[in-house]
C-alpha cells in the first residue's frame, strides 16, 4: 500500500512541477503587481483596524458613489470598532427605498442597521449606462476575486499614469493603467492626495487613501478573518492536546497485543 | 397460574430501565455485541480508520447543514445573497458554512482513501460483496449530494458547473436534449432547476444515511477484512472492537480533525473557488469552468475522448465497472500484499486516475489530450482485462495459515 502512495504521489508531483502553462495563464495582459506587507496576510495576519476605519472613510467618500457593496449591512460596520451609535448616524444618513405609498408611488426612507449598503445605481443596466457601458463591479468580495488579490488592486489605485505615445485604449474613453487588463481601466483616476479628510488626522495622501481603502476592501471580502485566526490557533492547540493523549491511550491499551 | 410465554422475558440479565428495554429491544446488548466486544481482526492498519472518519464526517456535514439550510433561499433571485447573509450577519455562520464546504472536499477524500483500500486488499470479496455494493452506492449517492450541494450558492462556478452537467445530459444521443430540458425545468439553469438541487441535496443526504447504516449492517455480518486478506481463525487473530479499535479510531479521527481545522481556519481559500463569490450570470462566461478537484479525474476522463457522449460513457462506466469488480476478479487470494501483478496493477490505476484528475485540471489539451487518452484505457483495461487475467498470472501463492502466524512471521 505505501508503494501505491508513494507512487501516486510522485506521479503527481513529476505532473505538476512538468506542467504545461495553465489555462489561467492565457488571461490578458498587465503588469505584476508588487507584493505590499499586509496586516491581514499569512495564518495568523489581523487587519489594522485604524486602517480599516480610514479605509472606510475613503470608500464613503469615494468608491459608494459608483460602487456598491451588496453583502454588508450597516451594521456589519460595528466590527470595525464603531459604535452603535455611530452605525446609526451612518445609516440615518442614507436614504433607502422604503417601498410604496397609499398611492403607490415609491418612497424613500433613512436607512437602519439592518439594511444593506445603498446601491449607487437603481440597476445593473443603470449603473452601465452611466459608466461608459462597464457597471463598475460590486465591492463586497472584491478582494478576493480580483485576480491578483489586495496587492493589485493597491497597485492599480496608486498605477495611473500618462499614456505611453502611440497607446490607443480598445474601448474609447478608457485609461491607462499598467495593472489593469489590457493596460486600460474604463474607471478615471478615483484618488487624489488630500481628497479623503481622516478623521484621525492622518495625512491623506494618495498611497495612504490606497493602501487604507485596500485594507478595507480585504476586510469586507474576509469580515471574519481574524476571528477565524484566533479560534484556529485556539482549535489546534487543543486538538494537538487531545491526539497526544489519544496516542498515549491508544499505546497503554495495545501494550498487551504484541 | 403464570403466563410463561408472556411473562418475565428479562431472561435474568439484571433489573432496571436498560434490562426492561434490552429484553423488549435489544439495544443495550446489541451494542455491547456490536461495538463493544466485536471481533476485530489484530492487524488492521491505519487506511481502516477511514470507516469511522466517513461516518463521523456525514453527521457533522447532516448537523451543519440542516442550520444552513435553514437559513437558505431556494430561488435564483435569493440565494447568492442568502450565503452572503449566513457568511456575514448570521453569527458563526462563516464558521458553518466553512466547516460544511471543507467537509464535502474532505468527504470525498476520505471516500477515495476508503474506496483505494477496499480495492487494494480485496475488501470486496466473497463474502463481501454486498458491503463493497452498498459502498458503491454510496459513492454515487455521495457525488450527486455533494454536486448539488455545489451549485446551491449561486455563484459564477456554482451555475456554469450546472450548466456543464446539463450539456453533459444533452449529448445523449436522441432524448438529450429533452432529458436535459426536463432535468432543468427550463432551457438553462434556472429557478425550477436551483430549488430541485437544493431539495435533492437534502433528501440525498439523508438517504446516505440510511445506506450508511445497510453498509455497516453489512460489515458487522462478515467482519472486517484485515491488511493479509484471510479470515480469523483463532482467538487470538482478533481483538474486541473497544478498548482496542475504540482508542485506534479515536486517534485516527483526532488527526483527521485537525487536517480539517487547519483548512477551515488557516487555509479557507483552498476550499473556496474565488471565482463562486461572484454571483451567478447567464451572460458572462467564466474564462475557465472547473469542478471541484474531486471530480477533476471523471472531468479529465468526459475530455479525453473526442466524442461528448462517449466521454459521457466512459466518465459513467468508470462508476459502473466498479460494481462488477468483485464478479471480474476471479482470484481467490484477497490481499494485494500477496498478489505481485495485481499489486503493481493497483500501483498503476492509482496512477491514472490522479492524471485524469490534472488531464481535468489542464481541459486535455495538447499533451494531456494523449495522456489522459492513455490513462483512461488503462483504467478500463485494469478492470476488464488485468483483474479476469490476474489469476492466471500469479500462481504458487503461499498464504500464512492465519492472521497470527502472518503477523509472527512478519509479513
Amino acid at each position: 500500500m505505501r508503494a501505491v502512495i508513494l507512487a501516486s504521489v510522485a506521479a503527481g508531483a513529476i505532473l505538476m512541477a512538468a506542467a504545461p502553462g495553465s489555462a489561467r495563464a492565457q488571461e490578458r495582459r498587465h503588469e505584476v503587481a508588487a507584493p505590499q506587507a499586509w496586516s491581514f496576510a499569512g495564518p495568523l495576519g489581523r487587519f489594522d483596524m485604524a486602517a480599516v476605519q480610514r479605509g472606510y472613510a475613503v470608500y464613503a467618500q469615494v468608491c459608494s458613489a459608483c460602487h456598491s457593496l451588496n453583502g454588508m449591512t450597516y451594521g456589519d460596520l460595528t466590527s470595525i470598532g464603531l459604535t452603535d451609535e455611530q452605525v446609526r448616524q451612518i445609516a440615518a444618513g442614507q436614504s433607502v427605498p422604503g417601498g410604496v405609498d397609499a398611492q403607490g408611488a415609491a418612497v424613500m426612507r433613512p436607512a437602519t442597521a439592518a439594511d444593506h449598503f445603498r446601491q449607487p445605481f437603481a440597476s445593473v443596466e443603470a449603473a452601465a449606462a452611466a459608466n461608459n457601458g462597464a457597471p463598475p463591479p460590486d465591492q463586497s468580495r472584491l478582494a478576493l476575486v480580483y485576480p491578483g488579490g489586495p496587492d493589485r488592486i493597491y497597485a492599480l489605485l496608486t498605477g495611473y499614469r500618462p499614456a505611453p505615445p502611440g497607446f490607443v485604449p480598445t474601448n474609447a474613453g478608457a485609461f491607462y493603467n499598467p495593472y489593469a487588463a489590457n493596460f486600460e481601466i474604463g474607471m478615471p483616476p478615483p484618488l487624489r492626495d488630500g481628497q479623503v479628510e481622516y478623521a484621525d488626522g492622518t495625512t491623506a495622501t494618495t498611497a495612504q487613501e490606497a493602501r487604507d481603502v485596500t485594507t478595507f476592501l480585504a476586510w469586507a471580502a474576509q469580515p471574519h478573518l481574524a476571528e477565524r485566526h484566533r479560534l484556529g490557533v485556539q482549535v489546534t492547540l487543543y486538538l494537538l492536546f487531545l491526539a497526544i493523549l489519544a496516542f498515549i491511550l491508544k499505546r497503554k491499551v495495545w501494550s498487551d497485543v504484541h | 397460574m403464570t403466563d410463561a410465554g408472556s411473562g418475565d422475558v428479562t431472561g435474568g440479565k439484571g433489573e432496571g430501565a436498560a434490562a426492561w428495554l434490552d429484553a423488549r429491544l435489544p439495544v443495550v446488548s446489541g451494542f455491547r455485541q456490536e461495538y463493544i466486544d466485536y471481533p476485530t481482526p489484530r492487524n488492521l492498519n491505519g487506511l481502516w480508520n477511514f470507516g469511522a472518519i466517513l461516518t463521523v464526517v456525514l453527521l457533522v456535514m447532516l448537523a451543519t447543514g440542516i442550520f444552513l439550510a435553514v437559513n437558505y433561499t431556494p430561488t435564483a433571485a435569493g440565494a447568492f445573497a442568502s450565503v452572503e447573509a449566513i457568511e456575514r450577519q448570521l453569527p458563526s455562520g462563516w464558521l458553518l458554512r466553512s466547516i460544511h464546504v471543507t467537509g464535502a472536499s474532505l468527504f470525498l477524500a476520505a471516500l477515495y482513501v476508503h474506496l483505494f483500500r477496499g480495492l487494494y486488499y480485496g475488501s470486496y470479496k466473497r463474502p463481501r460483496e454486498v458491503l463493497w455494493l452498498t459502498g458503491l452506492l454510496l459513492l454515487v449517492m455521495v457525488m450527486f449530494t455533494a454536486f448539488a450541494g455545489y451549485v446551491l450558492p449561486w455563484g459564477q462556478m456554482s451555475y456554469w458547473g450546472a450548466d456543464v452537467a446539463g450539456k453533459a445530459v444533452d449529448a445523449i444521443p436522441g432524448i438529450g436534449p429533452w432529458l436535459e430540458h426536463f432535468l432543468q425545468g427550463g432551457d438553462a439553469p434556472g429557478d425550477v432547476s436551483l430549488h430541485r438541487f437544493f431539495v435533492l441535496h437534502f433528501v440525498l443526504a439523508f438517504a446516505v444515511l440510511g445506506v450508511v447504516v445497510l453498509h455497516v449492517a453489512a460489515l458487522h455480518v462478515t467482519g472486517s477484512n484485515n491488511p493479509l486478506g484471510i479470515e480469523p481463525k483463532e482467538p487470538r487473530d482478533t481483538l474486541t472492537f473497544h478498548p482496542y479499535y475504540t482508542s485506534k479510531d479515536a486517534v485516527g479521527l483526532i488527526l483527521f480533525a485537525l487536517l480539517f481545522a487547519v483548512l477551515v481556519f488557516f487555509l479557507p481559500n483552498l476550499m473556496f473557488e474565488a471565482e463562486n463569490f461572484r454571483p451567478a450570470n447567464p451572460l458572462h462566461t467564466p474564462a475557465d469552468i472547473e469542478p471541484e478537484w474531486y471530480f477533476l479525474p471523471f472531468y479529465g476522463m468526459l475530455q479525453s475522448v473526442p466524442s461528448k457522449f462517449g466521454g459521457l460513457l466512459a466518465a459513467v462506466g468508470s462508476i459502473l465497472v466498479l460494481f462488477l469488480v468483485p464478479w471480474l476478479d476471479t482470484s481467490p487470494i484477497r490481499s494485494a500484499r500477496f498478489r505481485p501483478v495485481y499489486r503493481v496493477g493497483m500501483v498503476a490505476l492509482v496512477a491514472s486516475f490522479v492524471l485524469l484528475g490534472l488531464v481535468g485540471r489542464h481541459h486535455a489539451e495538447g499533451g494531456w489530450m494523449i495522456v489522459g487518452r492513455v490513462a483512461l484505457a488503462y483504467y478500463f483495461a485494469h478492470f476488464l482485462v488485468l483483474l479476469p487475467l490476474s489469476k492466471r498470472l500469479e500462481r504458487g501463492v503461499i498464504l500464512p495459515r492465519s492472521i497470527s502466524s502472518g503477523l509472527d512471521a512478519g509479513a
